[in-house]
């Protein structure tokens, strides 16, 4: 009884056999069995994530939250469900109704896909197949598709605009994250997401903490949040690329968002904390469970941390950051830690993981270095309004020649 | 391994049906009272003014294509980062050095102002 996912399994295996199925039924039945269970699973969980988010924003901002439906409000999150099933569904005129119905569906089921490698625990795993990590990419892209699509068939400017601005975003950040996501796949020498955790005797935040953050950072980004929430800019273009989505349609793009910072959490905690590992996590899989959605649910919370603490940027500091800080660094320390990688191939185990720690701290003291200047040479901007006005006026000009 | 992929074909079938029946529910059980005014286009409360497919920004088209070239790179790099194992010292300096030849190329973009948000 160490492992009732297995257990029920081939129970649920030989129940089949002894109806006379033959085999190829029985592995596609159980397939689809795995299918809905794991899915049904994630949006259960996706339902509870609003009284979550809702909880968590509320003590960050010194209040109670939902507390008047059953206990600590539990059940609001259902309540929610039910109005939303029960809003009218209002489609604007002059929408291309086939792609403005397809948009909702893709922004949610993409985030389920994701959920098919992720291993939560050493044999609860959807699939195993050995590309996991480039899966995790194609799959993750087919999300900036429908936030496109949601953008260009709702026929409203300010629609149009924050999908724009979301794409531009979601594209950018994908270099430093997905280039992020290579540094496990090297240290590992798989891109197998079960091999990548299995590989993980000492977390790979120790071996590559700069990787780490790189892949918070364009996770942060990925979902629009705070400080990258440019898409939903209340005060300049509403809600962005949902803006006309009514009811359900609505629910969907908001279930699809909660869901994809879990997932993010959930994906940090199996490249970067060691996804199921933990104490006795071998022998009792259950327990992986467990260590894989605490670990989620903290990366969840520092996501929701950072949205609720950051003010705004503006797009051009937005893709600056990405393109001229974050891109050159991620690129560094990839080369750094392949040169290194393959320079220590028969050291110790110990020497190769503080040689790792090391490079990432030597390329940090460097990049702190760096940032110094440049917050030094904004400042003096600043202090010295002469040459504050040349910068300007030699800008000025120069875009007037731009256009 | 069959079976694996099998699990992805299947979840790309079954994953999209939660979905469309949240969305399918409402048309039984919502009300349905559409009328002209409601299904005009949002805008602040005033008329929308023309068409909505505005001109947009050209800069979004160059950050489009710088992504594309580094897409591209990614999907090289997937390949070699796996089989890091059976390279030998002067295949990962190869791979570092195609890594590099990208990098000139942001710096020849960032140089050319393509990377600048007027």
């Amino acid at each position: 009884m160490a492992d009732p996912v297995t257990f029920i399994g081939q129970w649920l295996e030989s129940i089949l056999a002894g109806w006379g199925l033959s085999s190829e039924w029985i592995s596609v039945i159980m397939a689809a069995l795995g299918v809905v269970v794991l899915a049904a699973a994630v949006l259960l969980v996706d339902i509870f994530l609003v009284w979550v988010e809702r909880k968590v924003v509320a003590r960050f901002q010194d209040r109670l939250g939902p507390n008047r439906l059953g206990p600590f409000g539990l059940f609001q999150p259902i309540a929610d469900v039910i109005k939303l099933l029960l809003k009218e569904d209002i489609t604007p005129q002059g929408a291309d109704k086939f792609v403005y119905n397809l948009a909702p569906i893709l922004a949610l089921a993409t985030v389920i896909l994701l959920w098919a490698v992720i291993p939560i625990a050493v044999t609860v795993v959807g699939s195993t197949i050995n590309v996991g990590a480039l899966y995790i990419v194609a799959v993750g892209a087919i999300g900036t598709l429908g936030i496109i699509m949601a953008g260009w068939a709702s026929n409203n400017k300010y629609a149009l605009l924050g999908a724009f601005r979301m794409v531009a975003q979601m594209i950018s950040y994908e270099v430093p994250m997905v280039i992020a996501i290579l540094i496990p796949v090297i240290l590992a020498k798989s891109m197998s997401l079960a091999d990548i955790v299995q590989s993980q005797s000492v977390w790979y935040i120790v071996l590559a903490p700069i990787a780490a953050v790189v892949f918070l950072i364009g996770a942060q980004a990925e979902l629009g949040r705070a400080p990258f929430d440019l898409s939903e800019a209340e005060s300049e273009i509403v809600a962005g690329f949902h803006i006309e989505y009514t009811g359900m349609k609505f629910g969907l793009f908001y279930a699809g968002e909660l869901l994809h910072a879990l997932t993010f959490g959930g994906l940090f905690a199996t490249f970067f904390l060691g996804g199921w590992r933990g104490w006795g996590a071998e022998t009792y899989p259950i327990l992986g469970i467990g260590y894989f959605f605490i670990k989620a649910m903290f990366m969840y919370w520092v996501i929701m941390w950072i949205k609720y603490s950051f003010p705004r940027v503006r797009i051009d500091q937005m893709l600056n950051f990405c393109w001229k800080f974050l891109t050159p660094l991620i690129l560094t320390v990839l080369s750094i830690t392949a040169i290194l990688d393959k320079l220590m191939s028969g050291v110790p185990y110990w020497v190769y993981v503080l040689v790792m720690l090391f490079s990432n701290l030597v390329i940090l003291y460097f990049v702190y270095q760096a940032v110094g200047r440049y917050a030094r040479k904004e400042r003096q901007k600043v202090a010295d309004p002469e040459k504050v006005k040349v910068n300007f006026r030699v800008r000025s000009s120069t875009s007037s020649q731009a256009s | 391994m069959l079976s694996d992929w099998l699990f992805i074909g299947l979840m790309l079938v079954i994953a999209p049906i939660f979905p469309i029946g949240a969305i399918l529910i409402p048309r039984i059980l919502a009300p349905k009272k559409p009328s002209p005014l409601k299904s005009q286009t949002y805008e602040c409360g005033i008329e929308t003014v023309g068409d909505t497919w505005v001109q947009f920004k050209a800069q979004y088209y160059n950050f489009a294509l710088v992504f594309l070239v580094f897409d591209v790179e990614i999907v090289f790099l997937f390949p070699w980062a796996v089989a890091f194992n059976q390279l030998p010292l002067y295949g990962v300096i190869v791979g570092i050095l195609f890594i590099e030849v990208l990098v000139i190329g942001l710096i020849y973009a960032w140089r050319k102002g393509i990377l600048e948000w007027f």
